[in-house]
């Protein structure tokens, strides 16, 4: 990688508002002229990493380079940069034409260039003609187009967009999208792009860079992201897919739904655990199970526009989600088959809870900040720092939260075929994996308890 | 960061400006001399005299405020009342007769008082109504009922329009539905604009001047008024506005607690 | 019933004690008090040297006490609403909160300070003492327009290459405009209209149009008195109407 075709590097950087870490060590740069996009959903940093860019806000730590420049300290209005702001932010006392001139009349550009350019960026937003318009009289769409004409007109090095067609509906966003990506080919500057809409971020992108809680989850390009998820959230975030444990038996074998798979994948070892990504349209289904690797009974199938969208279970009794363009009728045994390679095999970030405890007595355990019961263990005494290690379908999840020594917040849902695999919060801010037959909503508050006999205690 | 002790250092300038010739009331409010800056030794007497009512002044000076809590207490209560039923008939208005009948509310705020008060008087004369504390409430009601209207609208246009049907689609009177669903919600609105009114009766002084009549009738801004052209401040009256003053702080300082409260909860 | 009639019995209360009150002002305005009708009363205003230089005097002090309160209250009302400096609308309640101490008495605690410290009252006190008044009624609209106002206009401005002086310049000050007018129209009024006021904080030196009123009313010359009132309501017209042409959306006024 040639360094001079970075125009932007984000090294370490990490920002916190008050207690919450909003940004995590980020690491990345941006290639001249190429279309980035920061995807996540909402609260994961994204806006605030733009906001760092832009300079409405400085980094608690790490370093930001434009050019090879650090760029510490150097105020927005100094920076060879332009937004287009989420809710476009046009300057409401000023018509159309003073809002493209503003950045130009301060930068003291001659009155005749001003009036050909901002003609010229008016004709490339096709709203030629709307020049003397007040823009309290312009549709959602109209704004926008001329938020991002006031930004290009000033021929910035790099233009930042903030979610900017999140205000408009589905027809108008879709041709936004393409007039975006025409506009990012004719001008040939850098576009960064922030956006919580996966769809979008696939269709426009050059580069991807996938954000939640404040971490960089992963940065490829859109085929890469869709195809290669390195881990579950992105698979699950991107597109629809079936999200399954597994085991990596060895080499370019993998097993999952109580199946043998041959895959593509190498080098995580025998006998590994690993999850599993299949998309739901990389299933082949068919009437006969002659050529099949393994059968199962349509369970519902919903017309979906283009395709239709089955559930099948399957001979293990795994549900899987299924594209396809012919319907298969409910209840009727298909066979099934994957292709090694669009199987998609992720290394698991974890097998089990490990939580950091102390002993509070022979048969009691601090974690989590509250008192479990625990078994008495040889060698282990009171005020002990010690690991608790709990495996994920041995997390009690109740419905009253006083039930349970502690509670949390349901943050996120994984549906792995069989079961739901649930990351939950509690108010301290731990984190706890449970595996559940049950069906919980995001956001629920549930107690969690831990049995004695499911904990098993190690010394730390 | 000097930028900001400077913002401050302004804020404290100007906050000590507005509050300087209150708290001088307030510290000579604890001595007995008759002018003010001449301390002649810490006593409570001035508030002894004021509520023991031993001279006529200060009997004077309590009959006053009885009569300037009472006109503002029955012309907020008024005002609420009518404000709030008029907010909902706008609310539910179109076209011409809606403006006009906003542009009408606007007149009383826009008037100065003193056109209020002189245009209160000749009414009253024309119509041959002996003036006194019915028609100083009457003119209190007419100035402070447009602020509760524009405290109550906002609420209104708050509220998703379907609730009211709502409440009738699931068994409600229409008088059911106006005090069980209507006014909860409007109620800060009408909390506010009956805060407004009450604060803008104590305040007012050229209304009440106009509409009280020859009867004697006394507010405080009259009785105050009236020490003034005499050419001086009864000294009882220092403790009666650092009393106001207090409460007045004492009442802002638990509204914010609750409102800051409410915010934690949020 | 239909809810929209709710408004009915506040029509009439507003026809009875608004419309018709100003109606009768215009109609003694009018008259010679024995029946006939008259303009004699109007062209006082233009003759009597009296009344129309009160009414100059008013309209200088009125507009002085106005551009004051607005170079103290602007940065004022500007500090308030910016999240970096104040974060608590308790700040901003002390600075509303003299508005609910009866303003005669304030102004008796003036005039008091200023007897205290041997300051001879005249005009110089007196527009102290507006200033003291009405500085609230100026900084409460502006506030409320500031902390409204979208901060990401600002933030284009300076993304846009505006330094912060040229940011609030080009972008907030035009902004906070009608916040400044409403505020105007609370000082500038009120003030020309005043008399309790300006009699205690000039001692009666300086009479302003409202005390003129005020004498004519005392003097029995009630034709005379609503003749110079219905001058000051046409005045009001006239700015109302201006006022209303350049503000597009209310400005906030006294909406708690």
């Amino acid at each position: 990688m040639n360094r001079d075709d970075i125009i932007i590097n984000i090294e370490h950087v990490s920002k916190s508002f008050g207690d919450k870490k909003v940004l995590d060590d980020i690491n990345l740069y941006v290639k001249k002229g190429e279309f980035i996009t920061f995807l996540g959903p909402s609260g994961c940093g994204k806006t605030t990493l733009l906001r760092l860019i832009a300079g409405f806000l400085d980094a608690d730590s790490g370093t930001i380079t434009m050019e090879g420049k650090d760029i510490d300290g150097i105020p927005p209005y100094m920076r060879p940069l332009n937004t287009v702001f989420q809710r476009y932010a046009l300057f409401p006392h000023l018509d159309v034409y003073d809002n493209i001139a503003f950045g130009l009349k301060l930068n003291n550009v001659p009155e005749d260039e001003i009036e050909a350019r901002v003609m010229k960026v008016l004709k490339l937003v096709s709203m030629n003609d709307y020049e003397d318009r007040d823009v309290n009289s312009l549709s959602g769409g109209q704004q926008q187009r001329i938020a991002i004409a006031r930004a290009i007109v000033n021929r910035p090095k790099v233009l930042l967009l903030d979610e900017p067609l999140a205000a408009l509906d589905l027809k108008m966003r879709k041709d936004m999208q393409i007039e975006l990506k025409e506009m990012h080919k004719k001008l040939g500057i850098t576009f960064i792009y922030v956006t919580h809409d996966q769809e979008e971020a696939l269709t426009l992108s050059d580069t991807i860079v996938v954000l939640n809680e404040g971490r960089i989850q992963q940065i490829g390009t859109p085929t890469d992201i869709y195809n290669e998820p390195q881990n579950e959230f992105v698979a699950d975030f991107i597109g629809e897919s079936n999200i399954l444990n597994g085991t990596m038996i060895a080499d370019k074998k993998v097993s999952f739904i109580g199946h043998e798979f041959e895959c593509v994948d190498e080098g995580f070892g025998e006998n590994v655990p690993v999850d599993v990504v299949v998309r739901p349209e990389d299933i082949y289904i068919m009437n006969q199970l002659k050529g099949a690797q393994f059968s199962g009974e349509v369970k519902s199938c919903i017309f979906k526009g283009v395709h239709y969208e089955m559930t099948v279970e399957t001979d293990n009794g795994f549900e899987l989600m299924i594209q396809d363009y012919n319907a298969f009728e409910v209840g009727s045994t298909v066979g099934m088959f994957v292709k090694p390679v669009d199987i998609q095999v992720m290394k698991k970030a974890c097998t089990a809870n490990v939580f950091k405890g102390v002993m509070t007595s022979l048969n009691t355990v601090e974690i989590l900040g509250c008192e479990y019961e625990c078994p008495e263990t040889p060698g282990i005494s009171k005020d002990d720092e010690v690991n608790v290690e709990v495996d994920f379908d041995k997390v009690d999840l109740l419905d009253n939260k006083d039930d349970a020594p502690q509670f949390g917040n349901v943050s996120f849902i994984l549906y792995k075929g069989d079961r739901y695999h649930l990351t939950i919060v509690t108010p301290e801010g731990y984190h706890v994996l449970a595996d559940t037959h049950d069906v919980w909503d995001k956001n629920d508050i549930v107690g969690i308890k831990i049995l004695p006999q499911d904990m098993k205690i190690t010394k730390a | 960061m000097m930028k900001k002790i400077f913002a401050r250092a302004y804020l404290a300038f100007v906050l000590f400006l507005l509050y300087a010739p209150i708290m001088f009331i307030a510290v000579f409010s604890f001595t007995k001399a008759k002018s003010l800056g001449n301390w002649t030794g810490f006593t409570t007497d001035l508030y002894k005299s004021l509520f023991s009512g031993a001279s006529a002044e200060s009997q004077n000076i309590l009959s006053a405020l009885g009569t300037t809590l009472l006109i503002a207490l029955v012309a907020s209560v008024i005002a609420t009342f009518l404000g709030t039923l008029a907010a909902i008939g706008i609310y539910y208005m179109r076209g011409k007769k809606k403006a006009a009948l906003q542009f009408l509310n606007n007149i009383p705020m826009l008037n100065p008082d003193i056109i209020t008060g002189v245009s209160l008087f000749l009414l009253f004369v024309f119509l041959h109504i002996s003036q006194g504390l019915v028609t100083v409430i009457l003119a209190h009601v007419t100035f402070c009922t447009p602020y509760v209207v524009l405290n109550v609208m906002p609420k209104l246009t708050q509220m998703n329009p379907n609730i009211y049907e709502a409440a009738l689609d699931l068994g409600a009177t229409p008088r059911q539905a106006l005090s069980k669903v209507l006014v909860p919600q409007l109620l800060p609105g009408m909390f506010s604009g009956f805060v407004l009114s009450f604060v803008m009766s104590l305040d007012d002084f050229a209304v009440t001047f106009f509409t009280r009549g020859s009867g004697g009738l006394e507010t405080l801004s009259t009785f105050i008024y009236a020490d003034a052209r005499k050419g001086g401040l009864t000294p009882e009256l220092k403790p009666l506005m650092t009393i106001i003053f207090l409460v007045i702080l004492i009442v802002l300082i638990i509204m914010n607690i609750r409102s800051s409260n409410k915010n934690k909860h949020l | 019933m239909k809810r929209s009639s709710w408004a009915i019995p506040y029509s009439i209360f507003l026809m009875l004690f608004v419309v018709l009150p100003l109606v009768l002002v215009a109609v003694y305005a009018f008259s010679d008090g024995h029946g006939g009708v008259t303009i004699s009363n109007l062209t006082t205003f233009f003759t009597d040297p009296k009344i129309i230089g009160s009414f100059l005097v008013s309209l200088e002090v009125a507009l002085e006490n106005t551009l004051i309160c607005i170079l103290i209250g602007y940065p004022v009302a500007y500090i308030l609403a910016d999240k970096k400096y104040n974060k608590s609308a308790t700040t901003a309640m002390l600075f509303i909160a003299p508005m609910a101490i009866n303003a005669l008495m304030r102004t008796m605690a003036t005039a008091e300070i200023f007897n205290m410290a041997g300051i001879p009252l005249g005009k110089g006190t007196l527009i102290f003492g507006m200033v003291y008044d009405y500085l609230p009624f100026m900084i409460f609209p502006i506030y409320n327009v500031l902390d409204k106002m979208d901060k990401s206009y600002v933030e284009a401005a300076q993304d846009l290459g505006a330094s912060p002086m040229t940011a609030f310049r080009k972008v907030t000050l035009p902004l906070s405009l009608p916040g400044v007018l409403s505020g105007a129209m609370m000082v500038f009024m009120p003030t020309v209209s005043t008399f309790a006021v300006s009699e205690i904080l000039t001692n009666n030196r300086i009479m302003l149009f409202g005390s003129v009123i005020n004498e004519q009313f005392n003097n029995l010359m009630w034709n005379q008195g609503a003749a110079l009132s219905f001058v000051m309501l046409i005045i009001i017209g006239i700015t109302m109407f201006v006022g209303n042409d350049s503000k597009e959306e209310d400005a906030g006024g006294l909406v708690l």
